[in-house]
């Protein structure tokens, strides 16, 4: 106890300064106060009355997360969430820490804690969550996470020491994911979606597990959504697509928002509307969903909440700018790159871009990925699209590839440069669609406050 | 005139963004007025050594790895060596590079044999080589980027690529990367490769119409978005290799 107030002051104070220097102070502290004391994440969560539940995976954790966190506060509770997005242990302990007093006493009751998924086995080994989330798992910066199948096995290993208190919430419609609950000694509640409109019959060449992950046989697919996910089943060995306790029966979707009829195990029960388009959305809000039940948190209420849902940091966030409308959508891998485009493209628009590609650390430093990313399906509706980045030769030259002419492309050096040609190029009534990497999208949004446009995103 | 490509394993063996150098031939042909069919061999399926001109393997996991290499011991490895001695060209990349040549060696395993059409050997390492790579070959600078923890050693009936500037290469002691015998061509270079390396894809679409057409010229393309991509990626990679 002395030991976590002294990690508590450590960190505290370290944010103190940092926050006196102007700088968002979202990982500094955490690292402070882990260094005190390494069993920091246990002791700050131990004492939340409803838990704490950690949401990771490639794609969608940031959104599920801040939708389950606007649910449990419609629930009444008090969330305690690293919403800023970092989300590796020292960001996890960081935000603890601001919602806590200097002993070390959460403000909040309920942790919502985002996690960052090579930073999973090392978060479950440090703590015991009352629900752990997994939402996906694709191939994301193989230069820093090397493999699936290891990352699996490695997150797998630590599902195995977790007690029988916690409970998984799996997203069955991935094979990888399914298989972590094979060791676990609680609970599993799953979700899918069962639309049989949602994806179409061939094998998409970005797929990590066209094998078993049991038995190396192909699997076979009754019908694939993105990537290796969809209704799945292995002829080898018969491991298959679990029973969802939580589905989607129909998802529709229009320009701007998703509606999900909502199944359990045996009815139909309600459905729900997330102002947010794209069917990995909808992923998303079943996965907030199924892990609000497992909370004891009613649909009526979980429901509700979703539809007033805002959108995180570069998460399909809107901005206005001299009139025109920008959208912004974080990319950071070929799987969610074929997503956000599906979701553009879902809506017949004729999208006006500003691609920014970067190559640093939080973005893979190995740029290839974008040439497993669908722009071929793109290229024809592209109307104009203005690349830049450290990287946007390679993209510009992507672009090339997928068949975009050089008369709708132009590279611009500068991220203010870049969003001014792209809104002087517009209409009045254009919408321009900003897809950029993590650092890249940093970068624009700072561009955007710079010019009076947004709020930086730690005010959030 | 037409080209034929065979992309080797695209479901086991492309995860580093290796398509890309597909869709290089692919495009640099077409642009050329060039017709050209691309089709996948997968494992467990027949591969007629005829048929193709060219011949793509890219990098896998090691499951795809383990499938792939056995499947290699087999008649598919068979076909594919009378395809090479019947005047194909073949570009492989990490995994597919390991598995042209003699044998894997692991730590603490039996050796894996490979297919041995590049006289290479590679020894498992215990550091893993991440990062951007440049190497000075013979028709100029070649940039990338490798991830690989294996060392790969070349015999005499091999030469290499390039000589490296920036990065690690075949093995991070004999500043050589990749491997060249007759028109095979193993390397460790993703990025993709070819799209801005096109003086290589030209090279490989050359030495694949040969074996049908007989020796051509390639018209000239406009480079210049390719030589800015390489040009800045050479640049990024002298900055923070």
């Amino acid at each position: 106890m002395i030991r976590t107030a002294l990690a508590v002051s450590a960190g505290k104070l370290a944010r103190a300064v940092l926050n006196r220097a102007g700088r968002g102070a979202t990982a500094l502290p955490g690292l402070v106060a882990l260094a005190v004391d390494p069993r920091a994440l246990a002791s700050l969560t131990e004492s939340l009355e409803h838990g704490a539940v950690c949401v990771s995976g490639t794609n969608g954790k940031t959104t599920t997360s801040r939708m389950l966190s606007d649910i449990v506060r419609a629930a009444g509770w008090a969330p305690v969430h690293n919403r800023s997005g970092s989300n590796l242990d020292r960001g996890i302990v960081a935000a603890l820490l601001a919602s806590s007093s200097w002993t070390g006493a959460p403000r909040g009751n309920v942790g919502i804690l985002e996690v960052d998924e090579a930073t999973l086995p090392r978060v479950l080994a440090g703590m015991a969550p009352r629900v752990v989330v997994v939402t996906n798992l694709f191939r994301d910066q193989l230069d820093r996470y090397f493999e699936i199948d290891a990352l699996a096995r490695s997150i797998a290993a630590a599902i195995v020491m977790l007690p029988e208190l916690t409970t998984l919430v799996l997203n069955a419609d991935d094979p990888i994911v399914t298989n972590l609950a094979q060791g676990h000694r609680g609970p599993v509640s799953y979700f899918g979606v069962d639309d049989p409109r949602a994806g179409g019959t061939v094998a998409q060449s970005i797929s990590d597990a066209t094998r078993c992950p049991r038995c190396r046989a192909p699997l076979q697919y009754r019908r694939v959504v993105l990537a290796h996910v969809g209704d799945w089943s292995c002829p080898g060995c018969g491991f298959h697509r679990p029973e969802r306790d939580l589905a989607a029966a129909s998802v529709d979707m229009s320009a701007g928002a998703t509606t999900i009829r909502i199944a359990g195990a045996s009815a139909v029960l309600d459905s729900v509307t997330v102002p947010l388009p794209g069917l990995y959305n909808a992923y998303n809000a079943l996965a907030a969903l199924a892990a609000a039940r497992v909370l004891g948190i009613g649909l009526p209420t979980a429901t509700r909440a979703l539809a007033s849902f805002r959108p995180a940091f570069g998460r399909l966030e809107i901005v206005e700018a001299d009139g025109r409308t920008l959208r912004l959508m974080l990319v950071k891998n070929p799987a969610g790159f074929n997503a956000a485009i599906g979701a553009l493209l879902e809506t017949g628009r004729k999208p006006r871009l500003v691609a920014a590609l970067n190559d640093r650390d939080a973005d893979s430093r190995d740029v290839s990925w974008i040439w497993d990313a669908d722009f071929e399906s793109l290229a024809a509706h592209v109307e104009h699209a203005v690349v830049t980045g450290l990287r946007s030769r390679d993209l510009a030259l992507r672009f090339k590839y997928a068949g975009v002419d050089a008369s709708r492309l132009e590279v611009v050096d500068g991220w203010k440069e870049a969003l001014l040609r792209a809104i002087a190029a517009a209409g009045p009534a254009d919408e321009i669609v900003v897809v950029a990497t993590y650092t890249a999208m940093l970068a624009l949004r700072g561009s955007l406050a710079d010019m009076g446009y947004v709020g930086r995103f730690w005010e959030d | 005139m037409d080209l034929r490509v065979m992309h080797l394993y695209p479901e086991l063996m492309s995860i580093y963004g290796d398509r890309g150098n597909v869709i290089a031939l692919q495009q640099r042909a077409l642009w050329r007025g060039i017709e050209v069919e691309v089709r996948s061999h997968s494992a467990g399926s027949t591969l007629d050594p005829e048929w193709a001109d060219l011949y793509f393997f890219g990098g896998g996991q090691d499951q795809g790895q383990d499938v792939v290499g056995e499947e290699l011991q087999g008649p598919t490895g068979a076909s594919l060596r009378d395809g090479i001695a019947g005047g194909a060209a073949v570009l492989s990349i990490c995994g597919g590079y390991q598995l042209l040549g003699h044998e894997y060696i692991p730590e603490d395993a039996p050796a894996i044999p490979g297919l041995g059409v590049l006289d290479v050997r590679t020894t498992a390492g215990k550091r893993r080589f991440v990062g951007n790579l440049v190497v000075e070959g013979e028709d100029g600078v070649l940039v990338g980027f490798e991830n690989h923890s294996g060392k790969t050693y070349l015999g005499p009936a091999a030469r290499p690529l390039g000589q490296v500037l920036v990065g690690n290469g075949n093995n991070g002691e004999d500043k050589t990367e990749g491997a060249v015998q007759g028109k095979v061509i193993g390397c460790y270079l993703h990025g993709s490769l070819l799209p801005k390396n096109p003086g290589l894809a030209d090279r490989l679409i050359s030495w694949g119409l040969e074996r049908r057409h007989g020796p051509v010229t390639l018209l000239p393309l406009d480079d210049g978005a390719e030589s800015a991509a390489r040009d800045q990626a050479i640049g990024v990679a002298k900055a923070r290799p």
